[in-house]
């Protein structure tokens, strides 16, 4: 059996204004249907414990996350090791409702931006306010990254998770460190 | 620059973030039409200074295409309104008519 590894074997680069490291493996579930019909907010519910988030929200119940992608899309966040079962879950708990549950965990990259200066290292790549109060914590944003899309959000204050697809993987992680480059702080948001 | 607001997922942001889908609401012409209706159709755009309807596309946020309405010399953004429409909302065109007294765009004013 091959072992599972992430697309760029957890690089960490801590030289610049904010800490970029590849994150851990986590498990992703993309369900894709009507996520405002009761049937489908009622499976998500039963499975995550998790209520479905608004619009450019998310939410996080134990060890699993709902995050709102589109209209008709919801990213499921879990444990690597629990997303094979939590995916049969998901299609069993969705029964005949009209939905496509699928594994994309190895279909991602998944880093980290830390540190009190991380807020100016995202902005610097996204045309996202992501001014103190109009970017929180709770709140999840499909942006542009440089060049590539991304999704965004802060699992706490002074931290940011970044996901894109494993194929940009190096050039995300690249783009990242040269925003965090030393000495390149802008100071926008003190 | 343009700042558009999707009305699909409510985020407002700038244009990089979209992508521009060409004229709004034309009226396809197919097989079994006269020449000049699908000439029209498939050739014939408006190319108006000031007001303008285009289709755009939340490229990089949630993927749905959605109307705007903007001024194309000042870039103003008069307001965006779902796909599912099939010709200007009358309250948008009002509000435009206030801005810009006169405008008309097709056969729309």
């Amino acid at each position: 059996m091959s072992e599972p590894i992430t697309a760029l074997g957890g690089a960490v680069s801590q030289n610049g204004i904010a800490k970029v490291a590849e994150a851990a493996r986590e498990g992703m579930i993309t369900l894709r249907g009507d996520v405002t019909s009761a049937a489908v907010k009622k499976a998500l519910k039963s499975v995550t414990g998790a209520a479905m988030p608004g619009a450019g929200q998310m939410a996080t119940s134990g060890s699993y996350t709902l995050c709102w992608m589109s209209p008709d899309e919801v990213l499921v966040l879990c444990p690597a090791d629990t997303v094979g079962d939590t995916l049969t879950a998901l299609q069993n708990a969705a029964g005949t409702a009209h939905v496509l549950v699928v594994n994309v965990t190895d279909a991602r990259a998944s880093f980290t931006v830390a540190g009190p200066l991380a807020r100016e290292v995202m902005a610097k790549l996204c045309p996202v306010d992501l001014a103190p109060g109009a970017f929180e914590p709770g709140m999840f944003r499909r942006t542009r990254l440089a060049q590539v899309a991304a999704a965004v959000w802060m699992p706490e204050a002074e931290r940011f998770r970044i996901v894109c697809f494993r194929s940009q993987a190096r050039y995300v992680f690249d783009v990242l460190c040269v925003a965090a480059q030393e000495g390149s702080a802008v100071g926008a948001f003190n | 620059m343009l700042i558009l607001t999707c009305p699909v997922c409510g985020v407002t942001a700038e244009e990089t973030e979209f992508h521009a889908g060409g004229e709004a609401h034309l009226k396809r012409f197919g097989p079994g039409s006269s020449e000049q209706d699908f000439e029209e159709y498939l050739f014939m755009r408006e190319n108006p200074r000031g007001v303008h309807f285009e289709r755009w596309r939340h490229v990089y946020g949630c993927g749905k295409w959605f109307h705007a309405a903007r001024c194309t010399t000042t870039l103003e953004v008069f307001g965006t309104y779902p796909a599912q429409t099939l010709e200007p909302p009358a309250d948008l065109c009002k509000s435009i008519s206030k801005k810009r007294p006169g405008w008309s765009w097709r056969e729309f004013s």
